[in-house]
């Protein structure tokens, strides 16, 4: 068995806040691998981004990460990082990639400088050293005429290029993991394309660990190796990237999947996930999902799922999955999605 | 909607415009664009960022003045109504906005955000209808007497939009644009939304000019589909036509860089490149009907060339 790179041990974070306390992080574990990419997705406010944000120690002032939590790097538990620890982290071991490049640009710095800057800082390179590898570094990100836009300004650049120096500043002290929140969304498809291409093609020189957040399904079967699909402060279920497409178990999961059209779609029958997601201030005590699942059994409202197991790889938390649990039909994208798994994955007898 | 008797609700001609004219920041947004949208039809319009998708949608608000070319609504030239035709049309013609929050006034409540629509329109003529009407509204949209008293950040996303929704629909329009009206929400308040619009559009015969960079959602949705590339119209046909068929290199290229939600495919699967140079060759190009409906933009060598692909 290989070992993780990163472990994550029931991960709990509450935020204080005016109305009480918020539990938006309620127990989370995984692992990353070397080399492979996670991909992270779930409804709006699941908890992907506070999850990310506290293995780099980037969370809002009001957020709480509890004791026992645990954050393995190596033999070092980052939960227990202070402020002044993370500099060894913060970009050097894990970097960071945002939606919206202009929050992690510094408008008054040159994009060259800001390339620079980290491989001067954790690589020791001297400026002049650090600017060649920045230049380097700008055409592997497939920036045109490098040369002549290594000085320019931020703001003088389009959305895409944007993205691709923010990429190049995460790259550019050669971390071990890449953690890339939503880096996409706010981009057209053509530059989109471009620009997981470009991470795939980096992640793959460097044999970096990418942790991708997206809410594009598409996107997610492209990038991904294994996927974790998190409700209300859980990961749900979570599996190889054919698993959790092909082989869904849990109804969150089937709901996500059936409210994407194909092309086949008719109007009028997307499927469509009702409600909305609970409160954290007021966790319910069963499954989060089930005042939104039509397949929820009464235990669901009463108790906690466990994990259960459904491949070496793949397990998921739902009452479904236990012995005692009737037999139930999932939507029909699903059942066409079980008949591919069971005639490419599942081996005869 | 290649039913011939289709009545045609808003005719753009060759429309043209420029931001900044005479400036040396001059930007030709819109170039030569024309095309009719039918009643009770949605037509899709998609392009890359900065195609002028937006533009478009405002000028035909009235929002923006054209160069050259003509927008006519339901049989009038939009830039040469009068007052009273003109109040009319804006009644008529609404608009639905990507970000919900921008587009609602936090500091009223959802009831008086609606009920000022209904104002507009002269539908209220006492305190209880509107109340009454504003209710309508909400269940229409899914919501209820609950969220009347509530101000918009106490709403998520889905909930936002459906209120932007309901505050467009309130002065009883005949036709809406929808500029992305679904990126900014989850995957499935995605599905919530778009089953709503098409509900709308059945209950109230709406026609939907639908602005998206989803083209899965554009494909499911409309009925028509125009590709806007550089400010100019592409190419244009029924949404299969142009999302199975298509034939400009640029429609190729932008659907073949949709990822799709199957990982065999998407992983074995690689985007067509597209090299722009040859729109700016100076040729002169016309839209080119290739079958019944379908239209592109093409030299007649390109068009040869073009059908020849196809086979
Ligand atoms: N500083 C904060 N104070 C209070 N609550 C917070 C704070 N930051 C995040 N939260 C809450 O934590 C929960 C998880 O938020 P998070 O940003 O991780 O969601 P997400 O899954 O990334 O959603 P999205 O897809 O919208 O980005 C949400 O309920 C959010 O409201
Ligand atoms: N008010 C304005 N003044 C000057 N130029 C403008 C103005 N509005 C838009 N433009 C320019 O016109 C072009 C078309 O912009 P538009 O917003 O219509 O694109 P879009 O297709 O809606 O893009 P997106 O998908 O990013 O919303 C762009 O080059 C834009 O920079
Ligand atoms: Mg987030
Ligand atoms: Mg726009």
């Amino acid at each position: 068995m290989q070992t993780p790179i990163l472990e994550v041990k029931n991960l709990e974070v509450s935020f204080a806040t005016y109305a009480g306390t918020i539990q938006a992080i309620r127990g989370v574990d995984f692992q990353l691998f070397e080399g492979e990419t996670l991909a992270i997705v779930g409804e709006s406010g699941s908890g992907k981004s506070v999850t990310t944000k506290t293995l780099l120690g980037l969370n809002a002032a009001n957020a709480t990460v509890k004791k026992g939590s645990q954050i393995l790097l190596g033999n070092t538990n980052l939960a227990d990082y202070k402020e002044k620890d993370w500099d060894q982290i913060r970009g050097k071991k894990i970097a960071m990639v945002f939606q919206d490049p202009m929050t992690s640009l510094d408008p008054t710095m040159t994009i060259g400088k800001q390339i620079a800057e980290p491989m001067e800082k954790h690589l020791g390179k001297k400026a002049k050293e650090a600017r060649e590898a920045a230049l380097a570094l700008m055409k592997d990100v497939g920036i045109p005429d490098a040369e002549e836009h290594i000085d320019d300004y931020p703001h003088q650049w389009s959305g895409g290029m944007r993205q691709r120096a923010v990429i190049a500043i995460a790259l550019a002290a050669e971390p071990d993991i890449l953690i890339a929140d939503e880096p996409t969304t706010a981009l057209d498809v053509t530059i989109q394309a471009q620009i997981l291409n470009i991470l795939k093609a980096q992640q793959k020189k460097r044999k970096m660990a990418v942790i991708f957040i997206t809410h594009d399904l598409g996107v997610v079967a492209d990038v991904a190796d294994r996927v974790a699909v998190m409700y209300a402060g859980k990961i749900v279920e979570k599996g190889t990237v054919n698993e959790i497409f092909y082989n869904p178990k849990h109804p969150y999961t089937w709901g996500l999947l059936s409210s994407m059209p194909t092309t086949s779609t008719a109007l009028g029958s997307l499927h469509a996930i009702p409600g909305t997601p609970p409160d954290l201030l007021y966790p319910p005590k069963g499954d989060a999902f089930a005042n939104r699942n039509a397949y929820a059994l009464k235990i669901d409202h009463e108790k906690q799922p466990p994990f259960f197991q459904v491949s070496p790889t793949h397990e998921a938390a739902t009452w479904l999955l236990d012995k005692r649990a009737p037999k139930v039909v999932p939507p029909e994208e699903i059942q066409k999605r079980q008949a591919y798994w069971q005639e490419h994955f599942v081996k005869e007898g | 909607m290649e039913n011939p008797e289709a009545k045609k609700l808003v005719s753009i001609k060759n429309l043209t415009l420029t931001f900044n004219a005479g400036k040396k920041n001059e930007k030709t947004a819109l170039e030569d664009v024309s095309f009719d949208i039918y009643e009770g039809e949605t037509f899709g319009l998609v392009g890359e960022s900065g195609s002028g998708k937006t533009t478009l949608g405002r000028t035909v608000l009235k929002l923006y003045s054209p160069a050259g070319g003509s927008i006519e609504f339901d049989g009038s030239d939009i830039n040469k109504m009068k007052k009273k035709e003109l109040a009319d049309f804006r009644s008529k013609a609404q608009m639905i906005f990507q970000d919900p929050q921008a587009s609602l006034n936090g500091r009223l409540t959802v009831s008086n955000i609606l009920g000022e629509g209904l104002d507009e329109a002269g539908f209220t003529k006492n305190k209880e209808e509107r109340r009454k009407k504003v209710l309508e509204l909400l269940h229409m949209v899914g919501l209820n007497e609950d969220h009347a008293s509530r101000y918009p950040h106490e709403f998520s996303g889905g909930q936002k939009q459906r209120i932007g929704i309901a505050r467009a629909l309130a002065v009883q329009p005949k036709f809406v644009i929808a500029d992305e009206p679904i990126s900014a929400l989850d995957v499935s308040v995605q599905a919530q939304v778009v089953n709503l619009l098409a509900k709308l559009q059945k209950e109230q015969k709406l026609t939907y000019l639908f602005i998206a960079h989803d083209l899965a959602m554009v494909k499911y949705l409309s009925d028509r589909i125009g590709v806007l590339h550089w400010g100019k119209l592409v190419e244009l046909g029924t949404a299969d036509q142009v999302y199975n068929h298509p034939l400009h290199p640029y429609t190729k290229s932008l659907l073949s860089a949709v990822p799709v939600p199957d990982p065999v495919k998407e992983k074995a699967h690689h985007v067509k490149s597209y090299d722009p140079s040859f729109e700016k060759d100076g040729q002169e190009r016309h839209m080119v009907e290739m079958e019944a409906g379908h239209f592109v933009l093409a030299t007649q060598e390109e068009a040869a060339k073009y059908k020849a692909d196809q086979n």
